[in-house]
């Protein structure tokens, strides 16, 4: 029934149909159909294939054999297109990059459901309405290149570097996976995300932007904008090429803060800088003075008004004895204060900002121990790029 | 009812490149995809573009490789046009956003491609079709207000008027399955090849031969459409392409005695050479038992002779090919390969300004046949033709445009393809299944069609292709809905695809002798004296049942005599 082409042995036995041979999995399709009146559902279809295929190849075995009206997008079938973006067993990515195999490893029970993507309206089956979130998103950013004008004659010339960092965001393919289960997005719907915020990084870090403040400080003052991420790594695991999505917004962040000054309405920049300092000074969090530092201090208007306003936290917080006057007061410091002071002095003592940019790689950089070895199945299991993690390296931006 | 000056069907590099084109040229503009813009099939070209921008080359240099690429089959005067306009055309991608790599001077980067007489290939990193479709995409959206973008909607049929001018088309909304008729002044199509004809294929499932069959249909000739190439580098694991950046990088191609065998096919260029030419040497080294692989029907490209990082920065989009989908870390071993179907020469014959036989109807692409690519088209010279004469169908179609009326249509053809939609969603489950069609079509072509042809084999397929014809009509769809009833879109699809084989295998017999791509082993020679000219195929009559009828298209030379080819 395999409607595969005939793949064949290598070898040095890498994957082949003959030796590996045929498997029965039982994919879980969520059912939708805007027609019928009916709830969504779950069916289930049962393909015969080798292990390594596709959880695409798979849905498409089933399309072309039992039921043409599985709806669901795709084309290239390599994880260039973008078009296949699902949840599997729960974790959004390409369904043509994920093999049948490692999603069946990761299901609870013994079953590969698939489902369309989160944070977006469904139309029918696997497919969401993207244009509803995701492209207007993007459209959200001025995604284009405001270059200087009037243009030179030939190439802009910028640095090397430059135009690899920026490939890192040009390598996202749109396919949404960021998008759907960005936990931000779920609490905010109005958040711009970290697809669309990676495309503006493309400009902010691109040399030949004209606008980057601008761009910046409208990104910074937008209450949906840079400092509405939480850091919670999920578009770093949900993204299929390596984009690294909470990387580029992070950036954005210290461009707008460090290079720009941009003091933006949401405190954002002021929080990170608090942060920043309590830990300087602690070596950890005091949480009694982060909300006032994130003001602008405590003697600020502003902060009085924020700390009227949170009373009432604050009385619940000690009647339910979450902390004491003790805790809340008297701040407890890091025995090791001296290294953390030592760390800071030595950052503060560069004359540029080190970022560590994973996709630019170096020549003279030794490769990871335990490279050489490590399985298929591991590598896959990051989405982000082991070949590029594990040579790290730095580049210079701004 | 929608009605512009232009309308460009399929938004791939070269739809989206004629949309700004016709806008710039103060047009009004309507782009119709069947897919979003950015999943188009020119999101896949990985290796880069070719325009002579070193001060040490010459866009003639670049001509010449171009035309001896063709095996002289390419038109000179198009040729001409595409190499002397590529510099131009990429400062201007480099100026709306594309990140082309950069050298240790911050210019534009250039790596070595096959069949070209040297560096001048453009690119970003190994993902150069997608940065360009991007950055055309990016410009869309900041022309929002000038270009209406149709997403998602099937183009079924082109529109005539009475006196034969294309005058806008029927499509359907895929979300809605609403049929609407699009009026337009210049219809140009950029819908690009049919390598879902074959399996397997390096293209993607929507490369199914839309905009050809479509012209076809409306009376205007294809030409070239025996020309398929094979390109050297797809995995044996799975058909996915291998871009020959690699080898343009350095690596070896390697039979199962570790010999580049290259050697004795170009001793100069070696796996550098042209792509119909490594294809045939790999298939030799496969059909005389020297191929890897326990089904000896592979040979292995050997990347780790290129530096890591180099390989890292420059080839990542393979690195991860290899490893999620072959299983292969490139970095450290060979990797099985083979030719694999990759890029349709032929298509719809146009002139250098994309204008068909049809009134009104341009084409600029794959789907298009200016010729530029003749018998075997150069890596990267793609992506090139695409932008060169997606601009120049725009500009022209945006000035005819500027001096006409609308000119009015009828909704007959509408109710036509309502129907005919209707009548296949109701069609009683009796046939056999479009997908098993389609499957018969692809192995059949790839058997009888590919990188070595005979009388034989060729006889076989287009009985093969005629019978699928007619057992077309009755093949049933299980989908009955009209939101995203993509079982229906397969089935207009593979009548696209069908009519597009008719043409390729009817050519492909016609022409009796070895050029380019097309390799005959019972005529092995190139014959300049007899077959010096292109084939075209045209519908003869009207209706879905009119027949193939070829004809002989002249070649237009301007300064290079055909020349014995050597690598």
């Amino acid at each position: 029934m395999s409607t595969t082409e005939d793949t064949t042995k290598t070898d040095d036995g890498a994957w082949h149909g003959d030796s590996e041979g045929l498997k029965e999995f039982t994919l879980r399709l969520r059912r939708f159909d805007p027609e019928s009146g009916k709830a969504p559902y779950y069916e289930e279809f049962v393909v015969e294939m080798e292990p390594h295929r596709s959880v695409l190849d798979a849905i498409l075995t089933a399309k072309d054999h039992e039921d043409g009206s599985i709806g669901i997008r795709c084309s290239c079938r390599a994880a260039i297109c973008g078009s296949c973006g699902t949840r599997i067993n729960d974790k959004p990515g390409l369904a043509c990059h994920t093999h049948l195999s490692d999603a069946l490893d990761r299901s609870k029970d013994g079953k590969i459901t698939v489902e369309p993507m989160g944070n977006m309206p469904v139309i029918k089956d696997l497919i969401v309405d993207m244009d509803a979130v995701h492209w207007k998103k993007q459209q959200r950013v001025t995604p284009w290149l405001l270059p200087q004008e009037p243009l030179p004659v030939k190439e802009h010339i910028v640095p090397r570097e430059a135009m690899v960092d920026v490939t890192q965001s040009m390598a996202c393919i749109q396919c949404g996976a960021c998008v759907s289960d960005c936990l931000s997005m779920e609490v905010d719907p109005l958040f711009i995300g970290p697809a669309a915020l990676a495309k503006a990084y493309r400009f902010v870090g691109d040399p030949r932007d004209s606008r980057h403040e601008q761009r910046l400080t409208d990104l910074a003052n937008d209450p949906h904008g840079i400092y509405d991420c939480t850091h919670c790594f999920k578009c770093i695991e949900a993204c299929p090429k390596g984009v690294a999505p909470m990387n580029q917004i992070m950036r954005l962040r210290r461009i707008a803060s460090a290079d720009h000054d941009i003091e933006d309405v949401n405190d954002g920049s002021r929080h990170e800088h608090a942060l920043v300092n309590h830990v300087k000074k602690w070596g950890t969090l005091n949480e009694a003075q982060l909300v006032p530092d994130s003001k602008g201090g405590k003697l600020h208007p502003r902060s009085a008004k924020e700390i009227a306003s949170s009373v009432s936290v604050i009385a619940t917080a000690l009647l339910r004895r979450k902390v004491t006057p003790k805790t809340a007061l008297i701040h407890h410091k890091n025995p090791n204060q001296s290294e953390i002071r030592r760390i800071y002095s030595e950052i503060g003592a560069r004359d540029e900002r080190l970022e560590l940019n994973l996709y630019i790689t170096q020549p003279d950089e030794p490769e990871a121990p335990g490279d050489q070895d490590s399985s298929h199945e591991a590598q896959i299991e990051s989405t982000g790029d082991q070949s590029a993690v594990n040579t790290p390296a730095t580049d210079r931006t701004h | 009812m929608p009605a512009h000056d232009v309308l460009i069907i399929g938004a791939g590099l070269a739809g989206q490149r004629a949309a700004l084109a016709a806008a710039d040229a103060g047009s009004t503009v309507a782009i119709l995809s069947k897919v979003h813009p950015v999943r188009s099939h020119s999101v896949a070209a990985a290796g880069g573009i070719n325009a002579a921008i070193n001060p040490e080359d010459d866009w003639r240099s670049h001509a010449f490789d171009t035309v001896k690429g063709s095996d002289y089959l390419g038109d000179q005067d198009a040729i001409e046009i595409m190499c002397s306009e590529a510099p131009g055309e990429i400062m201007h991608l480099e100026h709306i956003g594309v990140t082309f790599h950069r050298n240790d001077t911050g210019h534009l980067d250039l790596r070595a491609f096959g069949g070209a007489s040297m560096k001048r290939t453009a690119y970003v990193a190994d993902i150069t079709g997608q940065a360009i479709l991007h950055v055309l995409y990016e410009q869309l959206m900041k022309y929002h207000d000038r270009v209406d973008r149709f997403e998602e909607w099937f183009n079924t049929s082109l529109l005539r008027d009475d006196s034969g001018r294309c005058v806008g088309c029927v499509a359907r909304n895929i979300r809605t399955g609403e049929m609407r008729t699009f009026n337009a002044k210049s219809t140009i199509l950029a819908t690009g090849g049919v390598g879902q004809a074959f399996k397997p294929t390096t293209n993607g499932l929507i490369c199914t031969g839309d905009g050809m069959s479509l012209a076809y249909r409306a009376g205007a000739r294809l030409m070239d459409m025996e020309m398929i190439q094979y390109h050297p580098t797809t995995m044996t694991a799975n058909g996915f392409l291998i871009t020959e950046g690699a080898r343009g990088e350095g690596a070896h191609l390697l039979n199962a005695a570790g010999e580049r065998f290259m050697e004795k096919d170009a001793p100069n260029k070696m796996e550098l050479a042209s792509r119909d030419v490594v294809s045939r040497a790999e298939q030799r080294e496969i059909n005389e038992g020297r191929g890897t692989g326990p089904l000896k029907d592979s040979v292995l490209l050997d990347v780790t002779v290129v530096p890591k990082n180099r390989v890292l920065e420059a080839l990542r989009e393979i690195v991860n090919l290899g490893r999620d989908f072959a299983g292969i870390d490139i970095t450290k071993e060979p990797i099985p390969v083979r030719p694999g179907q990759h890029y349709t020469m032929g298509g719809v014959k146009t002139d250098i300004n994309g204008e068909t036989d049809v009134p009104g109807l341009y084409a600029a692409g794959e789907v298009a046949c200016v010729s530029v690519h003749g018998g075997n088209r150069l890596g990267a010279n793609s992506l090139l033709d695409t932008l060169i004469f997606g601009k120049r169908s725009g500009q022209h179609a945006a000035a005819v445009a500027g001096s006409m009326q609308m000119p009015k249509i009828s909704d007959a053809q509408l109710r036509d393809d309502t129907r005919h939609i209707q009548e296949i969603i109701d069609r009683p489950k009796t046939g056999r299944r479009i997908s098993e069609i389609k499957e018969e079509l692809g192995v059949s072509m790839n058997q009888y069609c590919a990188v070595f042809r005979d009388e034989e084999g060729m006889t076989k397929g287009k009985e093969i292709v005629n019978r699928l014809q007619e057992e077309a009509k009755t093949a049933y769809i299980d989908d009955r809905g009209t939101v995203f009833n993509q079982d229906v879109l397969g089935a207009l699809e593979l009548g696209f695809m069908l009519d597009c084989s008719e043409a390729i295998v009817t050519a492909a017999l016609e022409r009796k002798e070895s050029r380019g791509a097309h390799s005959r082993t019972d005529f092995t020679e190139r014959n300049d004296e007899d077959w010096l000219f292109h084939l075209t195929v045209s519908q003869d009559g009207e209706g879905a049942d009119a027949p193939a009828k070829l004809d002989k298209a002249p070649i237009t030379f301007t300064q290079w005599e055909p020349m014995e080819r050597t690598y």
